[in-house]
């Protein structure tokens, strides 16, 4: 009847064993390859602090007058530069300016990762249906797996900081960008893809003036996303040791900081307003001449 | 080696998984519907033979679904046979490597599209010097070729607009800029003018005619509509289910259909207005010329039509622009040929 009753679980003393193990044998491979495997990184830590130091010493009001320039560059909307401003006035007043420059610091970080890592792999995708085959799976498990899953092997490799918080928040955010980078090429109309090739465009010719430029919205509507996941698992990553507005929100909780939480997180539903405001309407903006489709 | 300047020799196209396999099959006589039926396979050509003469316009007419596109596309290889061969001035195109394809369809073809196929993100100037930008000729040089044809085709101030921002019609003078911008000797225009209204239709049609008179490409036309094959083409194919039924110049055509299908085509075409003096006239043979009207030889029969009803002539006396006589033309036969 104990079988019935008991599931047929590994001894105990056995299941200890297996797991010190793993834990050794993992703890070696962190030990020999944790050097070089920071090494690799160091190039993209420096990229970080540069941001983060930068953004973080530059005099607020020209961060200001940048950021609204970009605004208007980006959506040509005086509606969206003015909130925008109060937006940063009201952070900026309530104390929490050098937690949002993290905070951008490391969404900038992060999103020219994905797009340095997430462009060419959406573009390889979209030339052979086998990478797509590939890839496709490896991009459900990274959108389905919690993240907290994956924190723990980074942790354990690289122990926590930056760097680990920054693999952890392009793990999660680059996805999208993968797949409608993907999508956006192959939708390209056949008809102008046997016109540049009537042309006699090459391969690359093709790529740069043909399919990229008529992917770009789709394209673009994956770098939305990807800012906007980026965002979300900064503030998870503030767990592993990412400075930043999520860090103040994690304290709160811990403390029951009640009115501290709740800045803070106004702080984040900000600056994701904006983030997405500002990159949708620019997103818009491109499409007026290059909808995907042909005219 | 004929004398042709495109010549398609036994091309055949099958469309799936075995294409070798399924043109046995067709090759023994299975016809399109039973292809597709039985063996899963599309026939896209069958045993297409075609010269086509330099510095003329050759229209291939069928319906939708026939093979036009198909075909077309195998002159500048977009679609490779399954067997067969193309050969333009004598050089096969299926021998080509890579980098040969790309510098014949550079310099001796450029194409037109039916849906017009322009980059939304270049503007009409930018469209227009596509071709010769992929040819890193220089900016200048290409510039002035562009602004060159941009005015031809009647779109001088338009050259920063986007093609969103024109009517059909004026995309497709764009295309056709592009294309003549290119300059290679062949035009290709897969239903370049089915798409617009009729009214651009036939204004496109007197531009695209009065561009030949002057440069004598040789253009492959492709169309369904058989008064514009009639108004274009100085020799007209018709395609149906991927097998060319006939082929010759449109007076041809509508005298002698060889099937029913082209029978069905012609049927309701006004005949008088396509026919010329030359294409019905007999030998002279010991007629009496006497009282023949004398008519010329390039004259479409409704231009001449009612000075033949006004005056009543027993015949008619075909003659050059030179006034030689060359041939002979009883009313009886001419009133014949207008009422079938
Ligand atoms: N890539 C393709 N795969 C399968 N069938 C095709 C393909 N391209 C064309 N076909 C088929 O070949 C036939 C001829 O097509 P097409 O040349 O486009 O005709 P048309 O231009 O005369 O309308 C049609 O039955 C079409 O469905
Ligand atoms: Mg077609």
């Amino acid at each position: 009847m104990d079988f019935l009753t008991k599931f047929p679980e590994m001894p105990n003393k056995e299941f200890r064993e297996m797991k010190k193990g793993i834990d050794a044998s993992y703890k070696d491979f962190a030990r020999e390859w944790g050097d070089l495997i920071d090494a690799m990184f160091d190039p993209l830590l420096k990229m970080l602090v540069f941001f983060e130091k930068t953004l973080v010493a530059t005099p607020w009001p020209i961060f200001m007058i940048v950021l609204l320039g970009l605004t208007y560059w980006g959506s040509r909307s005086i509606k969206l530069v003015i909130g925008t401003f109060l937006a940063f006035v009201f952070i900026g007043y309530f104390r929490m300016w050098d937690e949002t420059m993290s905070t951008i610091a490391i969404i900038l970080t992060s999103v020219i990762m994905s797009v340095a890592i997430g462009l060419p792999t959406g573009i390889a995708m979209s030339r052979s249906d086998r990478t797509q085959k590939i890839v496709t799976p490896i991009l459900d498990i990274m959108q389905t797996m919690p993240p907290f899953v994956y924190l723990i092997p980074i942790v354990m490799l690289m122990g926590i900081g930056k760097i680990p918080g920054l693999i952890a928040v392009v793990i999660y955010a680059i996805p999208p960008l993968i797949r409608l980078t993907n999508l956006g090429i192959r939708e390209v109309d056949q008809e102008a893809l046997e016109a540049a090739d009537a042309f006699g465009a090459t391969k690359r010719q093709k790529l740069f003036q043909v399919q990229l430029p008529l992917a770009l919205p789709t394209i673009f509507a994956g770098i939305n996303q990807t800012i906007m996941m980026a965002l979300a698992m900064v503030i998870i990553a503030s767990m592993i040791g990412v400075k930043g507005l999520g860090q103040p929100v994690l304290q709160s909780i811990y403390n029951q900081y009640f009115t501290k939480g709740v800045l803070y997180g106004l702080a984040i539903v900000i600056v994701a307003i904006v983030f997405d405001r500002v990159s949708q309407s620019y997103g818009q903006r491109i499409q007026k001449h290059r909808s995907g489709k042909l005219v | 080696m004929s004398d042709a300047k495109i010549q398609i020799k036994n091309l055949y196209k099958i469309f799936g998984k075995n294409p070798k396999t399924a043109m046995e099959y067709v090759k023994e006589g299975v016809g399109k519907d039973e292809l597709l039926e039985k063996h899963n396979h599309v026939l896209g050509l069958k045993d297409i033979n075609l010269d086509i003469p330099e510095r003329s316009i050759q229209v291939v007419m069928g319906l939708s679904g026939s093979g036009k596109s198909t075909l077309i596309r195998h002159i500048n290889r977009l679609i490779e046979p399954t067997a067969g061969s193309v050969t333009i001035d004598g050089d096969e195109v299926l021998k080509m490597n890579e980098e040969d394809l790309r510098s014949f369809r550079r310099s001796k073809t450029a194409m037109v599209f039916q849906r017009f196929a322009l980059l939304p993100h270049k503007t009409v100037l930018q469209n227009t010097i596509f071709g010769l930008h992929i040819q890193k000729i220089d900016d200048e040089t290409a510039k002035k070729s562009a602004l060159r044809w941009i005015d031809r085709v009647g779109l001088s101030g338009y050259e920063d607009k986007y093609p969103q921002h024109l009517s059909g019609g004026m995309q497709q003078r764009v295309g056709l800029a592009r294309a003549l911008t290119n300059d290679g000797d062949i035009l290709l225009m897969d239903e370049a003018f089915s798409a617009l209204d009729p009214l651009i239709r036939k204004d496109m049609q007197d531009i695209l005619l009065e561009l030949q008179d002057e440069l004598h490409k040789t253009v492959v036309f492709i169309t369904h509509d058989l008064d514009e094959a009639l108004k274009i083409g100085d020799r007209i194919a018709i395609l149906k289910d991927g097998i060319m039924d006939q082929e010759g110049i449109p007076a041809e055509i509508l005298l002698n259909p060889q099937t029913k299908y082209v029978k069905d085509f012609v049927e309701d075409v006004n005949r008088a207005r396509v026919i010329k003096a030359k294409h019905i006239m007999d030998q002279i043979n010991g007629q009496d010329l006497n009282n023949a009207m004398p008519i010329n030889q390039d004259e479409f029969i409704d231009r001449f039509i009612d000075k033949v009803i006004a005056e009543k002539p027993d015949s008619l006396l075909i003659q050059d622009k030179d006034k030689n006589n060359v041939g002979f033309l009883s009313s009886k036969k001419l009133a014949e040929i207008l009422k079938r």
